[in-house]
């Protein structure tokens, strides 16, 4: 905690403010994002996206909320209820827990209370594992509710879930050694510090920062990902029973998942929060998860879906050999420059 | 204060989990116990101070038991219980309770005698991971090199066996192609 010496002391209710802030916020930002895809991807692929409901669609969103929350809540007849129900809470519970070792906005002090909000919710030293760490715990929710479901097309989507899992989570661990290296701290704070004079980590290591934005959109599953709920394939994958706030939970996970991988690529890559020329660190991190967000849009607009057998020779015979020479290389370079 | 509430809480649940993993005749429930069990385990190492080993617990069983849940998912139908046989119940009941008597004992014999000491206690100053990497590569280098190997060899076997028809593609199979290539003959004749 050497970090905030210089800070008033962390509360517990300033902790609770901060979660409850992000909450509140990110599930927020998750719904409003579903509207911002559209109109990106329809701009992308010239129609016009939503845009009866409110000015330029906007209230399509307070529209789906509706629709969602007063859809039927249906649970297939020989399904394994307790497990159906608690695997989108699994999806979405992560998603925010991984939330709470990252530091999302700035900190700030609430002026009539005098109470200190810090902008990382729990600031444990080994941030960066411990966000992986979650969002790995995350992938449950897919393979549980496919296999509690009593549907052929759910077994399949879980079973893609293992896979993907199984092997983008080793291309993720091995493109964000190569930075922690660099570092040499598992810290958010000290990757943020570390390039404070302007230098972005990217500019050292591209082949990482393009190795953890593919194993990132895998694991959020994302197109050209997105193979558990390929619906040209196998209907919908794991949410194939799914329906209203349950399938509502599930989406606001992914998109909780996506705005965090933002957040990891922004601090650990691209310069953090520090400022940058006349621009105040607060906005440039902002810029740069919208940046990040609007990229995964522009990605899923770009390519299409991938087989899954050609998924698994990505992982294994491309990016996996790839982050490894990586690493070697960084380690060399390091042992001769330092 | 917290601690305390926050120990006895992960140790209730966990305890808990790991019965379900036991008894339940549900697939599906053993698996999922099993591995909210080992995820609530890390608490224990979070409350410790010890984060980094925390992470490290929810990385790899995270990873291992999703591995499980594949084989699970190959060899038994998840929505229905598993019917087991048992030749002998009062053997297994037996054997079973004695090696966990045997673990118990061994485990709590030290703290039971006052013998525990911190060998590398958490510093001040030196992050939770450098204190891991500086055991790991001055103390324990044997035992951490002897596991590295064993996972080498481990690796070379698994490729080994399931690399017979490494290059067979199940969609882009050669035999396939000539099957294509006689009808597309056959076409054009």
């Amino acid at each position: 905690m050497e970090t905030a010496t210089m800070l008033p002391e962390v509360t517990a209710a300033g902790v609770i403010i901060k979660a409850v802030l992000i909450l509140a916020v990110i599930a927020a930002i998750a719904g409003f994002g579903t509207y911002i895809e559209r109109k990106v991807l329809a701009f992308m692929q010239r129609r016009l996206g939503p845009q009866h409901v409110g000015p330029f669609g906007l209230l399509q969103l307070a529209a789906d909320g509706i629709k969602l929350f007063t859809k039927e809540d249906i649970i297939p007849q020989h399904a394994n209820k307790i497990i159906f129900a608690v695997a989108p809470v699994i999806t979405a519970a992560t998603a925010f827990i991984a939330l709470a070792a990252v530091p999302v906005f700035p900190d700030f002090t609430i002026p009539l209370l005098d109470i200190y909000v810090p902008s990382i919710a729990s600031d444990v030293n080994v941030g960066i594992l411990f966000v992986l760490g979650m969002m790995a715990a995350g992938l449950y929710g897919p393979l549980l509710a496919g296999m509690a479901q009593a549907n052929k097309w759910g077994i399949i989507g879980s079973a893609r879930t293992a896979i993907q899992f199984l092997s983008y989570e080793v291309v993720t661990g091995l493109s964000i050694l190569a930075p922690i290296m660099m570092v040499g701290s598992l810290s958010f704070v000290d990757f943020n510090n570390y390039q404070a004079d302007g230098t972005w980590i990217v500019v050292y290591q591209p082949v990482a920062f393009v190795l953890f934005l593919i194993a990132g959109y895998a694991e959020t599953n994302r197109t050209p990902f997105d193979l558990l709920e390929h619906e040209a394939e196998i209907v919908s994958g794991y949410v194939t029973e799914y329906s209203g706030m349950r399938w509502g939970l599930f989406f606001i996970g992914e998109y909780a998942n996506m705005i965090t991988i933002g957040v990891i690529a922004s601090i650990v890559f691209l310069g953090g929060y520090n400022d940058f020329w006349i621009f105040p660190g607060w906005l440039m991190i902002i810029a740069k998860i919208a940046f990040s967000f609007f990229f995964m849009l522009w990605v899923r607009a770009a390519w299409p879906h991938i087989r899954p057998d050609q998924l698994m020779w990505l992982c294994w015979k491309v990016l996996m050999p790839l982050a490894v020479v990586n690493v070697v290389i960084t380690g060399i370079v390091m042992m001769i420059v330092g | 204060m917290y601690e305390f509430i926050a120990f006895y809480i992960f140790a209730i649940a966990t305890t808990i989990l790991f019965v379900i993993t036991v008894m339940s005749k549900n697939v599906l429930y053993s698996m999922t116990s099993l591995a909210a069990g080992m995820v609530l385990i890390s608490g224990f190492f979070f409350l410790l101070g010890a984060d980094f080993l925390g992470v490290v617990q929810l990385i790899v069983y995270v990873g291992a038991v999703m591995a499980l849940y594949a084989f699970a998912m190959m060899f038994f139908d998840a929505t229905k219980n598993v019917k087991e046989k048992h030749q002998n119940p009062a053997l297994v009941f037996l054997l079973g309770g004695l090696m966990a008597l045997v673990f118990v004992i061994m485990f709590s014999a030290p703290v039971i005698g006052d013998n525990i000491q911190a060998l590398y206690p958490i510093e001040d100053g030196v992050g939770n991971a450098q204190a891991v990497g500086m055991v790991l590569f001055t103390k324990y280098l044997v035992p951490f090199e002897v596991a590295a190997v064993m996972l080498l060899v481990a690796m070379i076997a698994g490729i080994i066996l399931a690399g017979k028809k490494m290059d067979y593609s199940l969609t882009k199979s050669e035999a396939i192609d000539e099957e294509m290539n006689v009808e597309l003959k056959k076409g054009e004749e």
